[in-house]
């Protein structure tokens, strides 16, 4: 019971650390039409800055600084590249996206290198929250919780209270009235894309001293997020919230528990081969969220809350 | 849009304009060189080499060759006939290889039959793939298929049972029942399977895209809605476009089986999916041809230039986003658009344009090699500290910069006269 409590809150600490991700990349596409293939490369750049700026500056500034940085890089990608695709349809953005996943994970091992890096943790974060029953909620990710919850606040708030909010939520829906009223509704979509990029680049920065920081976190990273994305209805932030939930979750509990196949199957009277036997569901947490996507579609092919329609 | 519309209307009307003669002769030619480029290379090399057989290396590379332009061909008919990218095209070809692995290690299969096994486990997953991505194209298809491909690939390491874990599942060629006193063993009796079963394979992935499915397919990816409205059903389509896509792939997957005698994990991953994305992209996925020619450009990426230096996937990222920018229509489309102006305008008018294109190009890709290289020497110092430009002195250091910056600067200012001379010249097309 007390690991239960533990492991529904560290699952709930992942899934949050997902939907700063998947908030991003759902804003992106609801705006620009065009899905952020290297949206999970910004993620890992926004790791990289950040264990360099707090080696340099320390951890404070690091959280500032790194999606600040990656922010204006993707503002850069998107008035440079991207904004001269789009006229020639999602796909070929989304292969441009694509290509600059590709250029982005190189450029980041040819200035990090090939080894892993540890992030610094600050000696405040560092250790144990609050034990239930001999097991540990450690306080960086209390904080990570915090840090996601709060940056969720602040982008409800401003979309929903400020006026950029406004010219925002208008062009999502009708651009071109917007255009007509006078908004630069261009320059609001490289903000936009900033924005995305930037959240994505905390979620990197705050996850660093917890994940490895390595060239390959891009694509671990990167194909849940996607996975999370068509699961919760693409275009739709609820939708993604709840999927984001839901996957971290499964995969938190999947990789803490000990039920094995052959017990299963024992328990349900069928006789396996001992290969099969041994197999664990830990061992299978990886394939859970495509097991998701898979009987989500069959069930339901729009995704949880998507509202588009079948060919788009 | 409209450069294409105007390409392809001149392209038709040079078209019309040839003897039936020439016509026929101008559809052949492609087939005419691949078949030219199987045979003659491993006969040439078989000539130069002292020991009277072709060399290993060529084998393998041309070998890789055929087993792509198989994967690039399948892969186009999802792209290029029904408009779907998808991320995960080498779940099909890895699971294909694989069941044909094991088929193969259980009954004693000819081995050139093998293909039709691979061809028929990718049909199978394909089935499986067309039942939850094929009512939805565009980018939640994609999104599908590359959550279906992680899923196979995590499936991979996670039942070593069936995909062998780490080592992969290993074939003999030899232990299959020899026809004729080949036993395909030798590298070079394999090779001679896989050319002829890619030239078999893209021979029928060519009469595929010429049936009237093919054309509805087309329908669907052009407009959906009205090809639902004329009574077609797009959902089908896709299906059955996913599972002769699937298909082609699994007989790719096998030819590779047949290659490197190994169904691995990584034929199932995302590196490969991606590969053959690139190489369909690259190469123009307009065009049948097309992707065979991105398939060849990969190879010469993945096994050339990857044998030269350890930044090719950067080159590779870098010449991809190029093509996405500069010509949406690949290198085939490229080539049309040329031959096109070169049909209207004449050689005469064409050179000057194409020539400060060309040095443009050149110079671009020069000072960026340098940059590259010279970037990946410093900083991998310590693995390869021989490497050019490792450890330069001041005067190099220098003259490299003044090198690379007047090479760019070239290339920028030369590149935007000739893209200007290729838009005077376009004008001077439409005022006529």
């Amino acid at each position: 019971m007390q690991a239960l409590v533990i492991d529904a809150l560290n699952g709930i600490s992942y899934g949050l650390l997902l939907f700063m991700l998947c908030a991003g990349l759902t804003l992106i596409f609801s705006m620009l039409g065009v899905l952020n293939f290297a949206h999970a490369s910004f993620y890992m750049l926004g790791a990289y800055l950040g264990v360099s700026f707090a080696l340099w500056l320390g951890f404070g500034w690091a959280l500032v600084l790194a999606p600040l940085v990656a922010g204006f890089a993707g503002a850069v990608f998107e008035v440079t590249l991207l904004r001269r695709v789009r006229p020639a349809g999602p796909l070929n953005a989304l292969l441009l996206t694509f290509g600059a996943a590709y250029v982005i994970g190189e450029l980041v091992k040819l200035v990090w290198g090939l080894q892993p890096l540890s992030a610094p943790l600050p000696a405040l974060l560092d250790g144990p929250l609050f034990t239930v029953g001999g097991a540990a909620f450690s306080r960086y990710r209390a904080f990570m919780m915090a840090v996601a919850a709060a940056m969720l606040g602040l982008l409800h708030a401003v979309l929903r209270i400020s006026k950029t909010g406004l010219v925002i939520r208008a062009a999502l829906t009708h651009a071109h009235a917007v255009e007509a009223l006078g908004h630069d509704v261009p320059r609001v979509q490289t903000m936009v894309f900033a924005l995305g990029t930037a959240l994505a680049a905390l979620a990197g920065a705050v996850a660093a001293p917890l994940f490895v920081v390595e060239p390959a976190m891009a694509e671990s990273v990167g194909s849940i997020v996607f996975v999370v994305v068509v699961i919760g209805g693409l275009g739709s932030l609820g939708g993604a919230f709840v999927a984001s939930l839901a996957v971290g979750l499964l995969q938190t509990f999947a990789v803490a528990s000990d039920v094995t196949f052959g017990g299963v199957a024992a328990r349900l009277g069928a006789h396996v081969s001992p290969a099969w036997q041994a197999l664990t569901l830990a061992q299978l947490a990886p394939l859970l969220p495509y097991l998701l996507l898979v009987a989500t579609l069959a069930l339901r092919p729009r995704g949880l809350l998507g509202q588009r329609g079948d060919d788009d | 849009m409209n450069i294409e519309k105007r390409s392809a209307g001149a392209s038709s009307s040079t078209r019309t304009t040839l003897p039936p003669r020439g016509r026929a002769w101008r559809a052949l030619a492609p087939w005419l060189a691949l078949i030219a480029c199987f045979a003659a290379a491993p006969i040439v090399g078989a000539w130069l080499s002292p020991s009277g057989a072709p060399q290993g290396w060529l084998l393998a590379c041309l070998a890789q060759v055929a087993t792509m332009i198989v994967f690039a061909l399948s892969y186009n008919l999802l792209l290029g006939e029904t408009g779907l990218l998808s991320f995960g095209h080498a779940a099909p070809a890895g699971l294909g290889a694989l069941a044909a692995a094991h088929l193969f290690n259980r009954y004693a299969l000819p081995l050139p039959l093998l293909p039709i096994a691979g061809g028929v486990g990718g049909a199978a997953f394909g089935a499986l793939t067309a039942l939850v991505a094929a009512r939805r194209a565009g980018t939640a298809f994609a999104m599908i298929t590359l959550g279906l491909g992680e899923l196979v690939a995590a499936a991979a390491w996670a039942l070593p049972d069936w995909f062998g874990g780490e080592a992969g599942v290993g074939i003999d060629r030899a232990s299959g029942p020899a026809i004729a006193g080949w036993t395909f063993g030798p590298d070079r009796e394999a090779y001679w399977v896989i050319a002829v079963w890619c030239v078999l394979a893209s021979a029928a992935i060519f009469a595929l895209s010429r049936t009237p499915f093919a054309r509805l397919a087309n329908a669907v990816r052009d407009n959906p809605v009205r090809a639902a409205a004329l009574g077609a059903t797009p959902a089908r389509v896709r299906a059955t476009m996913i599972v002769w896509s699937s298909a082609f792939a699994g007989v790719a997957g096998t030819l590779t089986l047949i290659n490197v005698e190994l169904a691995a994990a990584e034929s199932v991953g995302m590196m490969r999916s991606a590969a053959v994305l690139i190489a369909t992209v690259t190469g123009g996925a307009a065009s049948f041809f097309g992707p065979a020619l991105g398939a060849i450009v990969w190879v010469v990426f993945s096994v050339g230039v990857a044998s030269a230096t350890r930044a090719w996937m950067l080159y590779v990222g870098l010449f991809f986003i190029v093509v996405v920018l500069g010509a949406p229509d690949g290198l085939a489309g490229c080539a049309a658009r040329q031959r096109a102006r070169l049909a209207r305008h004449g050689w005469r008018r064409c050179r000057a344009p194409w020539l400060a294109a060309t040095s443009a190009t050149a110079s671009a890709a020069f000072a960026l090699v340098l940059a590259v290289q010279w970037a990946y020497a410093v900083r991998f110092r310590a693995d390869d500290p021989r490497a050019w430009f490792a450890t330069p002195t001041p005067a190099t250091a220098s003259g490299l910069v003044a090198l690379i910056v007047v090479l760019a600067g070239l290339a920028f200012v030369v590149g935007r006269r000739a893209a200007r001379a290729a838009r005077a010249l376009d004008a001077a097309g439409e005022v006529r």
